[in-house]
């Protein structure tokens, strides 16, 4: 079980019991570090504290009808908020599903993701907008987009000009699952010849549905990219230092030209794939347990006490965390439902005369139960 | 005066795009083999020379990639023309077209539009290996969010690609690739008609023959032969797939009372499947006989020293017209 962890190379910055210390052969990584302030850290923490509420809630809502589907990310919150903090104001993020951590860092509603999951709609945020692309379902296939959405930016002289308002980079989020979907394998490849800005940031979470890691891979999932000419590494994913620390260093080169490289977050999904899922049906608590007592929040806080932060700002989170249950229980309750003609509206983006003729069939039908029931 | 010029239908489209890439400069061609080579076809001939290679490229042999690079860079701004080499190879491609490129304008609630080309060979004819001579047109017009058109002589090539190109929806380009070489007059000043419109290229009274793409030529020999029959056909050129202009093929069945639907795919659930059943729907009491479908075989594409006998030609489309009107 859950074993890679030591056997390969790992970054890590924030020891089990929050001891913070960059091992020398990573200072290239930790000099990012060094940028931070104590705000910075603060920031860190009610973030992934935050979406940890968050998703605790979307359970329950799912639980309770509110929602078709629930997909858990407990126990990524490092990966997530760590690498979303690394990516800068002009950068794009073409997540998988399960990314909710990474959309916080970049200011999207919440509620556009509940309403996802509701089944109000199957994404609608503007991705050009928040340059947090929208989920995607079906495995693999955003890392292709991302590895498109690149050669774009090379084409367009965004990178490696010095200027940081001008240079650009792409990150793509995506699973040890998804590593297996020919999808990801042509992205590198794409990557690798166009020489794109491109982070692939892979969160392996262990467990794809009932597969084990084992079942994608015979290979640490870090040195994927190698055959295809894009580096890697791997970082320990509930350290959200190093993921942030990690992340900023390769999507600085990305920017700066030195093309693309792969970065795999070693964490675990603690809850289940989805709502739909039963996780005792396939692996052992024990395993569970192991990675709870490894818990990111945890240990950032550990690091944070530390940093002499008292008791007053952990409360002052659990409150914003119970403060923000309330306001999205609350709203998902008052979400309405999408009107009959959001079956039609952008099915095209130009007009298409048996959308039209449809959307009119099913309204006049809809309509004639209205004359009925008067 | 108007401008004209005699091009074959892969110099049309060439012209099509090149024409386009001279007004934007967004858009962007690449698949297998169409930078220096210009395509196993030619048909991106000298598109390299002219506009330099961040416009024209070569893609690695890998669909998904193409079309999954092409959404990308649809996102990021550009007009990507992905050329498919041979329409056997699209089916790697199968998931980004019909789940993601026909799917981010809805799924993206309208944030996202897609002008994306895909431009694709398809049918037999050529006496060509397996996976070379495929007609599956009816996979992409069965998928919402897709627009699918094909043209069948160099006029309708030469506007549709352009069309095509500047529409904001992704479009499936459906080349008749052993028409490549027929010839025949460009208006260079004026399109035909618009991208989604069908075409009467011969007025007659008693039988509408419907065609596309490749067929369309198969179609007009048809009719041909049944006029020194003393049998008058009218043959439409449905140029769009998806949606199809059914106002233009209810007209002339209104006239005529008769169908027959010719194309090269297999017969069962195919694009002429679609028109005979909102045919019937929609002007059932004009019908003097049913409607008639001359297609393949439900069979995969036969080695080619069996492809005459598999596409249908102008004879079998005759025998269906008989059997229209000795109904």
């Amino acid at each position: 079980m859950t074993t890679s962890a030591g056997r390969v190379p790992q970054v890590q910055m924030l020891s089990p019991d929050g001891v913070f210390e960059v091992p020398s052969e990573y200072a290239h990584y930790g000099k990012y570090i060094e940028k931070l302030t104590l705000d910075d850290f603060l920031k860190f923490y009610r973030d992934m504290a935050r979406i940890r509420r968050f998703d605790n809630e979307c359970t329950a809502l799912q639980r309770q009808g509110q929602m078709g589907l629930w997909v858990p990310a407990v126990g990524q919150e490092a990966a997530q908020i760590g690498s979303g903090y690394a990516v800068g104001k002009n950068d794009h993020m073409f997540p998988s599903y399960r990314e909710h951590g990474v959309a916080i860092t970049h200011g999207i509603d919440l509620m556009s993701i509940i309403k996802m999951m509701r089944g109000v709609n199957h994404g609608g945020w503007n991705p050009e907008e928040t340059r947090f692309h929208l989920y995607a379902i079906v495995l693999g296939t955003q890392v292709l987009h991302a590895a498109g959405y690149a050669m774009g930016v090379n084409f367009d002289g965004n990178v490696g000009t010095g200027d940081p308002e001008v240079d650009q980079a792409v990150i793509t989020y995506f699973g040890d699952g998804a590593t297996a979907e020919g999808d990801v394998s042509e992205a590198l490849l794409f990557a690798a010849v166009n020489k794109s800005p491109l982070v692939f940031f892979c969160q392996n979470n262990q467990w794809a549905i009932s597969s084990p890691v084992s079942a994608q891979t015979v290979v640490p999932l870090y040195l994927r990219g190698e055959g295809f000419g894009v580096p890697g590494i791997q970082v320990d994913g509930n350290d959200v230092l190093a993921c942030y620390a990690v992340t900023a260093k390769h999507m600085d080169d990305a920017r700066n030209g030195l093309g693309p490289s792969l970065i795999e977050a070693l964490t675990y999904r603690v809850g289940a794939h989805t709502t739909s899922d039963d996780p005792s049906k396939y692996r052992p608590q024990e395993e569970t347990d192991y990675w709870i007592a490894r818990d990111p929040i945890t240990r950032f806080e550990k690091f944070l006490r530390r940093q002499g932060v008292g008791d007053e700002f952990f409360q002052e989170v659990a409150q914003a965390g119970d403060d923000l249950a309330t306001q999205i229980r609350e709203a998902t309750f008052a979400m309405p439902n999408p009107p009959l003609e959001n079956i039609f509206k952008h099915v095209y983006t130009d007009p298409h005369p048996l959308v039209q003729e449809q959307q009119a069939w099913l309204e006049n039908y809809e309509s004639s139960f209205e004359e009925d029931s008067k | 005066m108007t401008n004209t010029a005699e091009m074959s239908i892969a110099k049309a489209i060439n012209a099509g795009i090149q024409k386009q890439m001279q007004k934007d400069s967004k858009v962007l061609v690449f698949g297998e083999d169409v930078a220096e080579l210009g395509g196993v076809f030619r048909v991106t001939e000298g598109l390299l020379a002219e506009f330099g290679n961040q416009k024209v490229f070569n893609s690695p042999i890998a669909e998904s990639g193409i079309v999954g690079t092409a959404i990308g860079l649809a996102m990021r701004g550009y007009k990507p023309i992905a050329e498919i080499q041979f329409e056997g190879f699209v089916y790697p491609a199968f998931d980004q077209i019909v789940s993601q490129l026909a799917k981010l304008t809805n799924r993206s609630e309208g944030h996202l539009s897609m002008p994306v080309v895909i431009r694709i060979p398809y049918g037999g004819g050529i006496g060509a290996v397996e996976h070379h001579s495929e007609s599956p047109e009816a996979y992409f017009a069965h998928t919402p969010g897709l627009r699918v058109i094909s043209p069948s002589n160099p006029n309708d090539a030469y506007w549709m690609i352009q069309q095509a190109i500047e529409s904001n929806d992704p479009v499936i380009f459906f080349e008749p690739k052993r028409r490549y070489w027929l010839k025949g007059t460009v208006n260079l000043d004026t399109p035909p008609a618009t991208m989604h419109q069908a075409k009467v290229l011969r007025e007659g009274t008693q039988v509408t023959l419907v065609s596309y793409g490749p067929m369309v030529v198969t179609a007009l020999q048809a009719a041909d032969l049944a006029t020194a029959e003393g049998i008058s056909l009218e043959v439409i050129d449905l140029r769009s797939i998806s949606p199809i202009d059914f106002p233009t093929i209810l007209n002339s069945v209104r006239k005529t009372g008769r169908l027959v639907i010719a194309s090269e795919a297999s017969t069962s659930y195919s694009v002429a499947s679609e028109v005979a059943a909102r045919v019937a729907e929609l002007a059932f009491y004009s019908l003097e006989a049913p409607v008639l479908r001359v297609g393949s075989f439900d069979v995969p594409y036969p080695p080619a020293k069996l492809e005459e006998l598999f596409l249908p030609d102008a004879d079998r489309i005759l025998e269906a017209v008989d059997r229209s009107l000795a109904y």
